[in-house]
């Protein structure tokens, strides 16, 4: 455990992405999981969201058992509704809901319900009127998104990570946008074990805006904000 | 510096040693390939007029020529991530492949099982984790700014790892960068040998002892277990891969490593290690300029 790693900013990590209270272990005792209480639907009447644990999303409605839990078929088509990225993007990831709304994206392996810190990343917000897709969500996907991104310039991409809400015409639909910028262009990228390959001339995501009324929120929570200023 | 005397007998040119150890080390960053290819990664850099300076060992780190690497675009945009030059061997000797069942025993803060995921292009399972929720905190908050999706984040005694919350019961491989007293973050941390002791090295050393078994008996046959440390001490080091070769199914394998570094010592204190220890890799400061650390690559035999 090289403490090299880059910092965080204090404490905020919890408040971006976290439901429950962190609290300090002493971490010498053996934590065993507890045992599983798995209830098997009956099929019937719908249960209770249990806050604590992942549960996979259903694939559709029809299979829904849990009150006002989003299924993976409608968190595919708001992405797909909404930013235009396509549905296939998503075909080797599930979608599960820990906490009530939060939905996650995942890679890997993982049986469901399972009771463990964190799997594969938040993604969504949902059981509120207006989905909401994180920050980290659209910096990993968003470069897919064709609707609802507002290309920012460099001075307005800065003042958006700094936190700050500024005034920007906008033509298409009000709500929640996914904020880009050029960056870094002419790059070819480089396929296989170097991750995927970079389109050279896309717009890079910087994070989530809420724009009304004439106005970009920046939506970019504390602890991911930056003052960055370049050289040149 | 006192304490690093007893290394003396086991460090070549021991004065450019201690001397490497005074210097301050710069700032480097690893290359996030699960948001960003090397090249759009330092067309970002370029563009931005942050000054680079690419290693000739691995193409995916780069020395930085700003205090504050935090505030840079690659950054925010997650395409870099602040992490001292040598942390990025042991996750690269550990090879993953996409697809696989990997453990980081130790995962917390982050770096090196982001690092993992990565080299696996993001695809299978990573289980990270750590015995303290608060380091856990930061490791899933760098894991989400980095992009990582293939990992499952576990707050255990790694000691005890229990495989329960899982469908499999092994991993086809393990990496356990281990807590250790730190010795060779003392260009980064002056104060890295304050608390400095003998027994220190011993009580710590029983517990690297515990998480290496338990790594290899969750990895498969034939499965592959990485130690390392960012320490020079024998006992925190071959001593606990022998007691590994002693009490658990395994081998001591050979590796390629593009830093210059030393071989695992034989014999220690009065102590003798199996031959084979010989295949792990001392990385001093003085050799690349770097932090100091220790890796060794098991298999598992059964």
């Amino acid at each position: 455990m090289a403490g090299d790693d880059e910092p965080i900013a204090d404490g905020e990590a919890a408040a971006e992405s976290d439901d429950e209270s962190v609290v300090e272990s002493d971490g010498e005792t053996a934590v065993e999981p507890d045992n599983e209480t798995a209830v098997e639907p009956d099929g019937e009447s719908l249960e209770e969201n249990v806050g604590q644990r992942f549960d996979r999303l259903p694939a559709t409605a029809a299979e829904r058992r849990v009150e006002g839990r989003a299924t993976r078929e409608e968190v595919v088509d708001y992405f797909a509704d909404r930013f235009g990225i396509p549905a296939e993007t998503f075909e080797e990831y599930t979608f599960w809901e820990k906490g009530a709304g939060k939905i996650w994206i995942y890679a890997g392996e993982a049986p469901s319900p399972i009771e463990i810190e964190a799997i594969g990343m938040t993604c969504l917000r949902t059981r509120q009127e207006h989905w909401k897709p994180t920050t980290d969500f659209v910096q990993r996907f968003g470069r897919r998104a064709t609707d609802c991104v507002i290309e920012l310039s460099r001075e307005e991409a800065r003042a958006f990570i700094d936190g700050q809400d500024q005034d920007l015409e906008w033509n298409g639909d009000w709500g929640y946008l996914i904020a880009a910028h050029e960056i870094g262009v002419g790059s070819e990228g480089r396929p296989g074990r170097d991750g995927e390959a970079v389109e050279g001339a896309a717009l890079e995501p910087l994070g989530v805006g809420l724009y009304v009324h004439g106005e970009l929120q920046s939506v970019v929570p504390k602890g991911r904000q930056r003052s960055v200023s370049d050289r040149r | 510096m006192e304490p690093l005397e007893r290394y003396r007998p086991i460090i070549d040119d021991f004065e450019a040693f201690l001397e490497a150890c005074r210097r301050p080390l710069g700032t480097a960053v690893r290359v996030n390939t699960i948001k960003a290819s090397v090249e759009r990664a330092i067309a970002v850099l370029s563009e931005t007029g942050t000054a680079y300076e690419r290693v000739d060992w691995n193409p995916r780190v780069l020395r930085l020529e700003t205090d504050s690497p935090g505030s840079t675009w690659t950054s925010f945009h997650g395409f870099t991530y602040g992490q001292e030059e040598v942390s990025a061997v042991p996750a690269g000797v550990l090879d993953p492949q996409p697809g696989e069942r990997v453990w980081d025993a130790c995962g917390a803060p982050g770096g090196k099982t982001t690092q993992i995921a990565a080299l696996m292009d993001d695809r299978g399972t990573v289980v990270a984790n750590d015995n303290n929720l608060g380091r856990l905190s930061a490791l899933r908050f760098n894991a989400e700014r980095l992009g990582a999706t293939s990992l499952a984040v576990t707050n255990q005694d790694a000691r005890n790892f229990s495989m329960k919350p899982f469908e499999f019961d092994r991993f086809d491989r393990a990496l356990v960068d281990a807590p250790c007293s730190c010795e060779g973050t003392i260009r980064k941390n002056p104060d890295a040998l304050e608390d400095w002791s003998e027994d220190h090295l011993h009580s710590v050393a029983g517990i690297q002892k515990g998480i290496l078994r338990r790594a290899i008996q969750t990895t498969r046959e034939g499965g592959t277990v990485v130690y390392s440390t960012c320490t020079f001490a024998p006992e925190e080091n071959e001593a606990v891969v022998q007691h590994a070769l002693e009490n658990e199914p395994c081998e001591v394998v050979d590796f390629d490593l593009g830093l210059e570094h030393s071989p695992g010592v034989t014999a220690w204190d009065g102590e003798e290690f199996d031959p084979s220890l010989e295949q792990a890799a001392r990385i001093y400061p003085h050799q690349n300029d770097t932090g100091g650390f220790f890796v060794a690559k098991l298999e598992v035999t059964a």
